[in-house]
């Protein structure tokens, strides 16, 4: 297990220099003058110019500033934001609200989702069944904004049970209704991939002799059903994990959340390109360690996985 | 220019009628009679992309604090846009050139240090001096000493370490006592007091040289309110200053600057309470003036100072001395129909190159050609030497602008019988960088908001010969020629021949007209007296809530 996590642990940074490099060639191929917008209508002074490329190299060959890049990150220095914070410090308020933001949608997808899998499976072919399918198929084929502004508007403006937006610091009440909004893709994958899992395991063999031996139903379905028809579901929502954790530009935009998606985005849209690839390099690096951490959970789950 | 963001996004603004509908009759609720001098007021507002500095900021989102936090030596009436001493006691001069600053008495920063002439000369210097690569340099070109501070590029291609600069100081500017100080000017500016009460004028206390950077977080100003708490990414907290001398004291005690990163977000939270000012509803609230459906009472629609513009690249062998061209593009487009359909009826079709609300505009510099006339337009396109397909470069992320360059595009390809093609580029930046670096052949988009309400800022920035913003690179020496003699003369005389420059454009139309911009702003039940400034911001002197 330990030689397993190190061999893991020593893959990350092959993969972490070639994402960022990648990141960073493409950031800064992305044509336009990077400091053309952030002078209005007039072309920017000799000494603003001069001053930025000086202090982000870049009248050196990529290669060399990407090598400057990953020198300073590995001293902790993770750049400067244009209004002068660094960029560790920006990312480490947001990150909070960030993580917040993905329990909230977590806990909608375990629940809900998972909860109204089994019951649309063992309701298989009802009503409920049938509103389920329906619903979730919704959700996946409308895009997380629309989702956002109609209930942004209609649950929080005209009926006022939700806050519209999320307040300084995000507290956990506010984040009730972005955090359905942005689980509600996943949400409806989960349920169905749920359903799914739960019919094939019903019609097992090992089901079926567990019930003519005559144990009760609940816990033919709590010990032999539910738990083999998780793995699936929990490879799913672990992936989701790391993906949410990367920040959710959309939803966080909808309801004016100051996590990682709104740094990255403001970012974007001004070309500050340092800081964009520093906050996305945080953002695989966290990425890739709940990765990690998620293949650890499969071997507690289920005993035949081993890591040797 | 202080760039608003979503006008470099080329956001959809809509200008209505000029009329003001500004009333704050209460519809029921809380009654705004019973004003509350401890109230807290929150503002709608963007993230500021730079320090809080004043020589380093030059857009809505860090303007806008600092707006409220400082006061210059001037400042705006809210309802005229004409300049009121505010630090300074008087700003005279005989000839233009020299200007004689003096300060009142006893004004003091929110750290107790003194606002003396001191505080402008130290504060303008370190804008002036090239190596600090303030934002807001090329505000201190037309003051003495400026050259010396900012050495030219040696090989003028590109970042190549520039010379040292020969002098760290202004040399127009020199202290007379603590509370005077005079300016030597380049050349003569009679629009100088005007000009001042802009953001790259505010005077910086001793402890901004001490630790620029801890400064830019949280600056100490001299205004009637100071920053608290806060940060770019949530906002900043502004309380009213006690020690504040000025007559303009506001009825309120706090005023919270929220960040927003979607103008919807902060208008669903303007419907539902939770927000008290939007100073610019988005596009889709303009649909059928949604917005005063939904604020009745509650809002305001009022000119700005922007514009929006096409210009004719004078570079481009397609346009190279042509004056007709630009005429018989300009009689194409339908500026009517085009501010009703694509703008919801919400901008005014322009009538020249200056906007309403400044001092010493007038209608109609523009002539016959801003006026509708396929029949004159094909005229003109008959005299002039390229005959097309025309495109027109627009930025595509800004809301908006594609519709507005199809509906240009449309406009002159059924009047002339042209080939004519909306040309997207992804993004301002983009579209900028070519511009700049005088690469388009072809028409493009071009806009401009105003630095301070004066005529003089619509014209010798963008139309003068080898002006930073002159984006068409034409050059007329008569119109240079107005504008130095206006720029030296006083009051009507100096408007006078500010119009002639501008009538002078419509010679060459190398720059076409397109619309004037109005803002429409909207606010809760709980404000009363709710006015907004030439600068689109709420003014939180007057404002009362409840």
């Amino acid at each position: 297990m330990g030689r397993y996590i190190l061999r893991r642990l020593l893959l990350m940074i092959p993969v972490l220099v070639g994402t960022t490099f990648f990141i960073y060639a493409m950031a800064w191929a992305i044509p336009g003058d990077p400091f053309a917008s952030r002078c209005g209508q007039r072309p920017c002074t000799d000494s603003f110019i001069q001053a930025e490329t000086a202090r982000l190299h870049l009248d050196q060959p990529l290669p060399v500033q990407y090598g400057y890049f990953v020198w300073n990150m590995l001293h902790g220095d993770f750049g400067t934001t244009s209004s002068g914070e660094t960029v560790l410090e920006a990312a480490s308020r947001a990150f909070p609200i960030t993580v917040k933001l993905t329990v909230v949608a977590i806990l909608f997808e375990l629940v809900l989702g998972i909860g109204l899998g089994i019951v649309a499976a063992l309701r298989r072919g009802g009503y409920l069944d049938g509103f389920f399918l329906f619903t979730s198929l919704v959700a996946i084929s409308f895009p997380a904004f629309v989702i956002g502004y109609v209930l942004q508007y209609v649950l929080g403006v005209k009926a006022g049970l939700f806050a519209v937006t999320v307040g300084s610091g995000a507290p956990w009440k506010d984040l009730i209704l972005p955090g359905f909004v942005l689980a509600a893709l996943s949400l409806a994958y989960v349920l169905r991939l749920t359903r799914a899992s739960l019919l094939e395991t019903l019609k097992a063999d090992h089901v079926r002799t567990a019930i003519a031996k005559g144990l009760p139903r609940g816990m033919v379905l709590r010990k032999h059903v539910v738990r083999n028809s998780l793995i699936p579901v929990l490879t799913y929502i672990g992936a989701d994990v790391g993906i949410l954790l990367g920040g959710a530009i959309v939803t966080e935009g909808v309801f004016n959340i100051q996590g990682i998606g709104g740094l990255l985005y403001h970012a974007m849209r001004i070309r500050e390109n340092a800081t964009v690839v520093s906050v996305s390099t945080l953002v695989v690096l966290v990425i890739l360690t709940v990765n990690l951490l998620v293949d650890l959970m499969y071997a507690r789950l289920d005993p035949r996985i081993r890591y040797e | 220019m202080k760039q608003r963001r979503l006008i470099a996004a080329g956001a959809l603004f809509a200008a209505g009628a000029l009329a003001l509908s500004a009333c704050s009759s209460d519809s029921g609720g809380d009654s705004g009679d019973s004003a509350d001098s401890n109230a807290s007021v929150t503002i709608y507002n963007t993230k500021p992309e730079n320090p809080l500095i004043p020589g380093n900021t030059n857009e809505v989102g860090g303007g806008n604090i600092l707006d409220a936090i400082f006061r210059g030596l001037v400042d705006y009436d809210p309802d005229t846009a004409a300049p009121e001493m505010s630090m300074a006691e008087s700003i005279e001069s005989d000839d233009n050139i020299t200007w004689t600053v003096k300060l009142k008495a006893d004004q003091t920063f929110q750290d107790g240090t003194p606002v003396d002439a001191d505080s402008f000369i130290d504060a303008w210097n370190w804008t002036a001096y090239g190596p600090n690569a303030a934002l807001n340099n090329y505000f201190f070109a037309s003051f003495k000493g400026y050259d010396e501070m900012n050495p030219v590029d040696p090989d003028d291609d590109g970042p190549k370490k520039a010379d040292e600069p020969e002098a760290k100081e202004l040399s127009g500017l020199k202290k007379v006592s603590d509370t005077e100080f005079t300016v030597e000017l380049a050349n003569a500016q009679s629009f100088f007091p005007t000009m001042v009460g802009y953001t790259a004028f505010y005077p910086l206390p001793d402890s901004f040289f001490d630790d620029p950077e801890a400064y830019g977080k949280k600056p100490i100003a001299n205004g009637p309110f100071q920053v608290t708490s806060g940060d770019g990414d949530t906002g900043f907290t502004l309380t009213a200053w006690s020690g504040y001398k000025g007559e303009d004291k506001p009825q309120i005690a706090e005023a919270v600057f929220k960040t927003y990163t979607s103008d919807s977000a902060g208008y669903n939270d303007v419907l539902a309470g939770n927000l008290d000012f939007m100073n610019q509803v988005p596009a889709a609230a303009l649909v059928d003036n949604q917005y005063q459906t939904d604020r009745a009472d509650h809002f305001v629609n009022k000119a700005v100072g922007v514009i929006q513009t096409m210009t004719l690249p004078q570079y481009s062998d397609n346009f190279k001395d042509d004056p007709n061209i630009g005429k018989a593009l300009s009689l194409a487009i339908d500026r009517d129909t085009i501010t009703k359909t694509v703008f919801n009826g919400g901008r005014t079709p322009a009538t020249g190159w200056v906007s309403p609300i400044v001092d010493g505009y007038k209608a109609g510099a523009c002539g016959e050609f801003c006026t509708y006339d396929p029949a004159k337009a094909k005229e003109y396109l008959a005299k002039s030497n390229f005959k097309g397909p025309f495109s027109f470069s627009y930025n595509a992320d800004g809301q908006g602008n594609k519709e507005a360059a199809e509906a240009i595009c449309n406009s002159i390809k059924n009047a002339l019988d042209v080939e004519c093609n909306a040309k997207a580029y992804v993004d301002f930046a983009t579209l900028r960088a070519d511009v700049n670096s005088d690469k388009m052949d072809n028409l493009f988009r071009t806009g401009w908001q105003m630095d301070y309400p004066h005529i003089q800022n619509f014209l010798e920035p963008l139309y003068a010969t080898g002006a930073g913003s002159n984006d068409g690179r034409w050059s007329n020496t008569e119109f240079d020629d107005l504008i130095k003699k206006a720029n030296a003369a006083e009051g009507e005389e100096a408007y006078a021949d500010y119009q002639a420059a501008e009538a002078l454009i419509a010679t060459d139309m190398a720059v076409v007209p397109l619309w004037y911009q109005a803002q429409q702003s909207v606010w809760s039940d709980r404000l009363s007296n709710v006015k907004v400034t030439p600068k689109s911001t709420l003014d939180l002197v007057s404002v009362t809530a409840s």
